[in-house]
């Protein structure tokens, strides 16, 4: 237990230090600690193959294309753009409108509904694999065909238009 | 039982760290030998017989250089940079049975740190993680060659993963296990992967190729266009731990290919080996057999830097994205039409 507390103290303190540091290479680099240490809260919960799709894909795959963004626009230097007054009002009360929301949500959660402790075998990789495809082949199925289709989709988006280009 | 299997840990560790040092440090060597070899000339003689000290007197050099961090740096990331390369490459090893149990002192000891029942997926983690300490280290020397190597790195890093992937998907459904333990204990004597999944193992052959940024793909650091890539602005230490943490990679994909297609400890007619020798010494002939495995794997490293030129960027993206990853995917479904049909007969 003791050690959740150390790993959650962890993550809320790697995940500050993403919005209150000014460069944003270094922003980059405490959310991919933030995401280490979420794959830690995963082996926790005995949840083996979380934790390490978690590792390949947010801290592997995602975060380097962040990384590889950011380091292509070349933002070296220490400043942020200064924005107006109006958008940050607006962005206070959105940022207060989400906090109000997911609170709200998580008053309505019941606890007791939550059946997977810490000694679930669910995680791993053979039972998840059986639920996913008995259970919820159709779901698993069509977020598969969402994803596809986003990828179609910004492939097109990003493509150049030949005629526009030759003419 | 608790000191026990404390020491027993301990000790695989701490045998498999300095084993880990010894290979790159003489990786070194072999290289300039190997290079020597292929063109016709010499290579290292003068320290020691057959250059033989060669490594120590490199690293000897290395760490009594100047340190120098570029007043324009970032100094944090770039000391950061190579450490984390460093720190990565010796990640991999850790699920990598080096050998099947052996009986020692009267205990049961499998020779593998740790075996987690997802190890496959581990091992992929941990080369995709492997990217960071040169994009870290290409973007800290504030030095345009450097940045581009890093570009250069992640984009590379992240085409041949997909692949890899691919052709490790293929793999899993021969072997229905994510296990390293497992997949060796299956290619019992002679039931070797790489006989069931050529094209796989030739899809993964290339992939560790690119993801241990070696030639043909040693794009990131590519000295005649861009100087010396994400090094260009090391020197000393931090530039031997870039060198290192690469012949590192080079050692640990080589145990992976050994165990995942190339049976690892296993070689056929070990059962009456192992009759003969008992399962003290019958295991540790195992063991040999991995190493000369391995050795072969990075002799073929080198063999390829010697004979093949490097990509240009456009064709590497190419192969990565046009060849290997429809050839991937045809090779998972040809696979799984066979199993089907095997199933079924």
């Amino acid at each position: 237990m003791s050690l959740f507390y150390l790993v959650a103290f962890l993550s809320i303190l790697f995940s500050l230090l993403v919005i209150f540091t000014k460069n944003p290479v270094h922003s980059v680099l405490y959310l991919i600690a933030t995401f280490f240490t979420f794959t830690i809260h995963y082996i926790l919960l005995n949840a083996q193959f979380l934790a390490v799709v978690n590792f390949i894909v947010y801290m592997g795959a995602i975060m380097v294309l962040f990384l590889f963004v950011l380091m292509l626009m070349n933002l070296n230097k220490d400043t942020e753009p200064v924005k107006s007054n109006l958008i940050k009002i607006i962005g206070v009360i959105a940022g207060g409108a989400l906090l109000v929301t997911l609170v709200g949500a998580s008053k309505a959660l019941q606890t007791s509904a939550v059946s997977a402790g810490p000694n679930s075998e669910i995680g791993l990789v053979e039972n998840l694999g059986k639920v996913l495809f008995n259970e919820f082949l159709l779901p698993f199925e069509l977020s598969s065909l969402l994803l596809l289709s986003a990828l179609v989709g910004a492939i097109l988006l990003a493509r150049k238009d030949k005629k526009t280009q030759n003419g | 039982m608790e000191t026990a299997f404390l020491i027993e840990k301990t000790a695989l560790v701490l045998v498999l760290f300095i084993l880990t040092l010894t290979i790159a440090a003489y990786s070194t060597w072999a290289e300039r030998k190997v290079a020597a070899w292929l063109q016709d000339r010499v290579g290292p003689n003068r320290a020691g017989i057959f250059g033989l000290l060669q490594p120590l007197a490199d690293g000897g050099k290395m760490f009594f250089k100047e340190e120098i961090i570029p007043s324009g740096a970032n100094k944090y990331l770039f000391v950061a940079g190579p450490s984390l390369a460093l720190l990565v490459s010796f990640l991999g090893s850790a699920v990598l049975p080096f050998g099947d149990t052996i009986e020692i002192f009267g205990r049961t000891v499998p020779l593998q740190v740790t075996d987690i029942n997802v190890g496959v997926l581990y091992i992929f983690g941990v080369v995709s993680l492997g990217v960071y300490g040169i994009m870290i280290g290409g973007w800290a020397s504030n030095n345009k060659y450097s940045l581009m190597g890093a570009i250069r790195g992640a984009s590379q890093n992240i085409s041949y993963e997909i692949a890899m992937g691919l052709s490790i998907i293929a793999l899993l459904l021969v072997t229905n296990s994510l296990s390293f333990k497992e997949i060796a204990a299956q290619q019992h004597g002679w039931h070797w992967n790489v006989l069931v999944q050529p094209l796989g193992f030739l899809i993964f052959l290339v992939c560790a190729f690119a993801e241990t940024n070696r030639v043909p793909f040693d794009l990131p650091e590519c000295e005649t266009e861009l100087i010396g890539g994400y090094q260009t602005e090391y020197s000393a230490f931090k530039m031997g731990a870039y060198m290192f943490a690469e012949y590192i990679n080079m050692f640990v994909s080589s145990a992976v290919m050994a165990v995942l297609y190339f049976g690892g400890y296993n070689y056929p007619g070990m059962d009456a080996v192992n009759a003969m020798l008992g399962p003290t010494w019958g295991p540790l002939v195992g063991v040999a057999v991995m190493f000369i495995k391995i050795i072969a794997f990075i002799f073929f490293f080198m063999w390829v830097r010697w004979t093949v030129p490097r990509f240009r960027y456009d064709q590497l993206m190419d192969l990565g994205w046009k060849v290997l990853i429809p050839l991937a995917i045809a090779n998972i479904v040809i696979t799984a039409i066979v199993i089907t049909v095997v199933d079924k007969l």
